[in-house]
C-alpha cells in the first residue's frame, strides 16, 4: 500500500476539515472553557458528526456504520487536532466502537453499535488508575458474585467519563498487578449503584473523569470478550487509540507549526523579519523535518493496523512515541518563537501546548512506548 | 491475483534462486562493496556470480530503460524489487556514483549520443565514475568554484583543482563542474562536463582521514583537453544539472548505513554489556537511548518509503531530499555513537585482529563526514527554510 492518502481518503479529509474548521475553530473550545460548560463539548456538533457518518466510521456496515478503517479514523483525528475540537469521537467512535466490534457478542454489538453509529450513545473506556498509563498494573477488582461480578476500585483519566452512557472497564478478575492473565473487560451502566463519578477539569479544557467503583454489581452478560483473557482485546483497542491520538498530535503539530512559520514571516525585530535570522530558520527547518517524518510513521502505523493488525504493535509504538516527542517540540517552539505573545491566554497557541501535554500522557508517553519497543525486541 | 502481486512472487522466487547465501549477510567492510570499473576486482566468487546475474537481468538499476541495460521496471515494480531484496538482506550487486548520481542527470539532460555512450557502461559496471564538484575555496558555497574551462576550437582546456573527489584514485571518468564564463554571475557561468581520468594533465592524490581511510582525493587539472561534445545540458547552465544531481546524491547519502539490516542495536549492545534478570539491558540510560534511536530509525524508514510514494503520486517537493539528507546523516551519526558506547573498551581497538582492524571505530569516524559531504547539515536546513518553508532570505 502506498504511504499516501488515496482519493476517497483525501475527500474524507476535506469534508472533515470543512466541517471542523467551520463549526469548531479554537474559539469554540475557548467558549466552552470560559462558560465552564457542563458537557464540555457541543452535542449539536456531535449530531452533525453522526450525520456525516463520522461517529460510525469504525462500526461495521451491518450495524449501521460505514466499516472504514484506522486510516480514516486517523484522518478525522488529525483534523480534530488542528482546531482542538472537543468531541467524543475518540472515546466513543474510536475506542468503544473498536472494543465492541472486536470483542462484543452478537447481542452486545446489536445493542450498542447502531447507537454509537447514529450518535445517540456515548461511551468511555476506563483503564488508568495511577499517575502513568500502565494497563498491566490494573488493580480494580472484579470478584465473582452470583451470576456475575462485583467491581471495586478507582479509575482516573477516563476520557468523557462524566457524560458516558456506557463504561468499558478494565478489571482484574484473577492474578496480580503486572500479569497479562486475569484481566477482564466489563460493560457497565454508569448509573449502576456504587458508582461515583467526578468530572476532572483538565489543563487542556477537555473532558476526563475520576470514577470510584464500590461493590458495583455486573451481570455475566456484561463481560466483554473472555473472562481473564481481556488483555489481548484491550491491548488491540489501545493500539487503535494510540494510533488515533498520534494522528491528533500530527494535526496539532502541523497547525502550531503553520502558525509559527506565518509569524516568522510577519514579525519584525532589530529592523528585520525574525524569519531572516538563521538561528530561527534552522530550528524551523528541523521542526518541519520532524513533523514530516512523524507523519509518515503515523500513517504507516494506521495502515498496519488496517492491514496486519496482529503485528501492528511495533509500528504503533513508533508512531505514538514520535508523535508525542514531535508535538512537544512543536508547541515549545511555537510558544518560544511567538515570544511574550505566546504566553498570553488571549492568544491561541497556549491551547495547543496544553492539549499536546494531555495527548502525550494519553495511552502512554514517548518513554512508555520506547520501553515497549525495547521489550518487543528483547533488550 | 493482481499483476503486482504476481510480480512480487516472481521476484521473490528469482532472488531466492539467484542470490548466493554469502550475499545475504551484512557487509563486514568496504572491501565487500563491488564498485565496477576498468580495474574492478571481485572480492569473492559469490560476489561475481551475484553481480553478473543481476546485470544480465538488468537489475543493477531496475528502473532504468532496458535499452541502457536497466530492468525497464516502473516505480511500483522497482519498489517491490527493493523490498524483496531487503527482506532477504541481499546486498547491492553494484554500488556506483554512475547509478546514484550521474545516471539520473544524464537521463534528464544528456543528448541521445551521451546516453547511448555512457548509460550501458554504468549498468554493466564497466566504468567507475567520480564527482568533481568541491574546490578548496568552494565547499558549501559551491557556486564560487574557480576551475576554468577555456574554449579552444572543438575542445575546452581545463585548469584548476578539485577536492573531496570520492575515490578519484580508482575512478575511470569524472563528471565535473567548470567555469566556462568567468564574467557571468556566479551561478550563470558554470558548465557540467564529462571526461576520462586518463586524459593528459589529470593527477590525483588521496587525502588521509581521521578514520585512517582515504575515500577522498584532491584532483588537479593541468591543461586537460576535453571535447566540447562532452558538456551535458546547455553551456553555462551547468548549475541546473548540478542541482538535479545533488538531489539524487542527497537521497543516496540519507540512505547510507544500511538501516534495518542486521541485528537490532539493542541486541548488539546486550551481547557486550549483558542483561538483567528481566532481560533488560544492564545500562538503563543506554537502553533508553537505543529504543529512542530505533523509533526514529523506523520513522525515517517510513518517511523514505513515503517520499517515493509521494514522488510517484506527483506530490513530492523537489527540495525534500535535503530534509531526508539532514535527518538520515544525523541519525547515522547517532547510530555509531551508540555502537561505540555499546562496545565500550572493545570498540576502541584500532589495529588488533579481533577488531578486524578497528572496523567499528573507523566506521564511527567515517560517519562524521556524512553531515558534511553532499552539502552540510546547515546547508540542508537553509534549503528547507528557504525553498520549502519560504522563509525570507537573509
Amino acid at each position: 500500500m502506498a504511504l499516501v492518502l488515496n482519493e476517497e481518503q483525501s475527500m474524507l479529509r476535506d469534508s472533515a476539515r470543512g466541517l471542523i474548521s467551520d463549526k469548531a475553530p479554537v474559539s469554540h473550545l475557548r467558549q466552552l472553557r470560559d462558560a465552564k460548560d457542563a458537557t464540555g463539548f457541543s452535542r449539536e456538533l456531535w449530531k452533525a458528526f453522526a450525520e456525516m457518518g463520522f461517529s460510525g466510521l469504525l462500526v461495521p456496515e451491518n450495524f449501521g456504520g460505514s466499516g472504514l478503517g484506522c486510516v480514516e479514523a486517523g484522518i478525522v483525528m488529525e483534523e480534530i487536532g488542528r482546531t482542538l475540537m472537543p468531541s467524543p469521537f475518540l472515546s466513543t467512535a474510536v475506542l468503544a466502537a473498536s472494543a465492541l466490534s472486536r470483542g462484543g457478542s452478537g447481542a452486545q454489538k446489536s445493542q450498542y453499535l447502531p447507537k454509537i453509529s447514529d450518535g445517540s450513545l456515548l461511551a468511555a473506556l476506563a483503564i488508568d488508575e495511577g499517575a502513568k498509563h500502565r494497563p498491566l498494573q490494573t488493580r480494580l477488582q472484579a470478584v465473582r458474585s452470583g451470576n456475575g461480578f462485583r467491581l471495586s476500585g478507582d479509575k482516573a483519566f477516563v476520557v468523557d467519563g462524566h457524560v458516558a452512557d456506557l463504561l468499558i472497564v478494565a478489571a482484574r478478575s484473577a492474578g496480580k498487578a503486572g500479569e497479562r492473565e486475569g484481566l477482564t473487560l466489563f460493560l457497565v451502566d454508569p448509573k449502576t449503584k456504587g458508582i461515583a463519578t467526578e468530572r476532572t477539569a483538565m489543563v487542556d479544557s477537555h473532558n476526563a473523569a475520576r470514577i470510584v467503583f464500590d461493590n458495583v454489581e455486573v451481570n455475566a452478560d456484561g463481560v466483554l470478550g473472555e473472562v481473564d483473557q481481556g488483555y489481548g482485546l484491550l491491548d488491540g483497542v489501545l493500539n487503535i487509540g494510540r494510533g488515533a491520538v498520534a494522528s491528533e498530535m500530527v494535526g496539532l503539530s502541523e497547525e502550531v507549526f503553520g502558525r509559527t512559520v506565518t509569524y516568522l514571516k510577519e514579525r519584525k525585530q532589530f529592523g528585520k523579519l525574525i524569519g531572516e535570522f538563521q538561528a530561527l530558520q534552522h530550528r524551523a527547518a528541523q521542526l518541519y523535518i520532524e513533523i514530516e517524518i512523524t507523519r509518515a510513521a503515523v500513517l504507516k502505523a494506521l495502515q498496519t493496523l488496517d492491514g496486519d493488525f496482529a503485528n501492528a504493535a511495533a509500528a504503533v509504538a513508533v508512531a505514538k512515541a514520535r508523535a508525542g516527542a514531535t508535538a512537544t517540540q512543536a508547541v515549545q517552539e511555537g510558544v518560544q518563537m511567538h515570544g511574550g505573545m505566546g504566553m498570553t491566554d488571549q492568544f491561541d497557541i497556549g491551547f495547543f501546548m496544553k492539549r499536546a501535554r494531555v495527548c502525550q500522557e494519553l495511552f502512554g508517553d514517548a518513554n512508555f512506548h520506547a520501553d515497549q519497543l525495547a521489550r518487543m525486541k528483547s533488550y | 491475483m493482481s499483476d503486482l502481486e504476481k510480480f512480487r512472487l516472481e521476484t521473490r522466487a528469482w532472488l531466492e534462486a539467484n542470490c548466493p547465501p554469502e550475499m545475504r549477510r551484512p557487509m563486514t567492510s568496504e572491501a565487500d562493496t563491488f564498485w565496477g570499473g576498468r580495474n574492478a576486482k571481485f572480492s569473492s566468487e559469490p560476489q561475481r556470480v551475484w553481480f553478473e546475474r543481476m546485470r544480465d537481468k538488468g537489475w543493477t538499476v531496475p528502473h532504468w530503460p532496458k535499452e541502457y541495460g536497466g530492468g525497464g521496471l516502473d516505480a511500483e515494480q522497482a519498489k517491490i524489487v527493493r523490498q524483496e531484496m531487503a527482506a532477504i538482506g541481499a546486498r547491492q550487486p553494484l554500488v556506483s556514483f554512475g547509478i546514484s548520481m550521474l545516471g539520473p542527470a544524464l537521463l534528464k539532460y544528456g543528448t541521445d549520443a551521451q546516453k547511448k555512450e555512457h548509460l550501458p557502461k554504468i549498468t554493466a559496471g564497466l566504468i567507475r565514475w567520480c564527482q568533481g564538484y568541491s574546490e578548496p575555496n568552494a565547499g558549501s558555497d559551491l557556486a564560487s568554484l574557480q576551475t576554468r574551462a577555456e574554449s579552444d576550437g572543438d575542445d575546452y582546456v581545463i585548469n584548476g583543482q578539485k577536492i573531496w573527489t570520492s575515490y578519484a584514485n580508482y575512478a575511470d571518468w569524472i563528471f565535473c563542474l567548470v567555469r566556462t564564463d568567468p564574467t557571468a554571475k556566479k551561478h550563470d557561468g558554470i558548465s557540467f562536463i564529462l571526461f576520462d581520468m586518463t586524459s593528459k594533465g589529470v593527477s590525483t592524490k588521496p587525502i588521509l582521514l581521521i578514520s585512517g581511510y582515504s575515500p577522498f582525493c584532491e584532483t588537479f587539472f593541468d591543461n586537460v583537453r576535453v571535447p566540447k561534445s562532452h558538456v551535458v545540458g546547455t553551456v553555462n547552465r551547468g548549475w541546473d544539472v548540478a542541482k538535479y544531481l545533488l538531489q539524487h546524491e542527497r537521497a543516496m547519502i540519507s540512505g547510507m548505513g544500511e538501516r534495518g539490516v542486521g541485528r537490532p542495536l539493542g541486541q548488539v549492545a546486550a551481547d557486550s554489556i549483558g542483561s538483567d534478570e528481566q532481560g533488560r539491558l544492564e545500562d538503563a540510560m543506554l537502553r533508553g537511548q537505543i529504543a529512542t534511536f530505533e523509533i526514529d530509525e523506523a520513522a525515517l524508514a517510513a518517511a523514505a518509503e513515503r517520499a517515493v510514494d509521494l514522488a510517484k503520486a506527483g506530490q513530492a517537493h523537489p527540495a525534500f531530499s535535503s530534509a531526508m539528507k539532514y535527518y538520515g546523516t544525523e541519525l547515522n551519526k547517532r547510530r555509531h555513537e551508540i555502537l561505540m558506547s555499546a562496545g565500550g573498551v572493545d570498540a576502541l581497538e584500532w589495529e588488533s585482529e579481533r577488531s578486524k582492524g578497528g572496523a567499528r571505530p573507523r566506521a564511527w569516524l567515517r560517519t562524521k563526514a556524512n553531515s558534511i559531504e553532499g552539502g552540510t547539515s546547515e546547508v540542508m536546513l537553509g534549503i528547507v527554510a528557504k525553498r520549502i518553508l519560504d522563509l525570507p532570505g537573509a
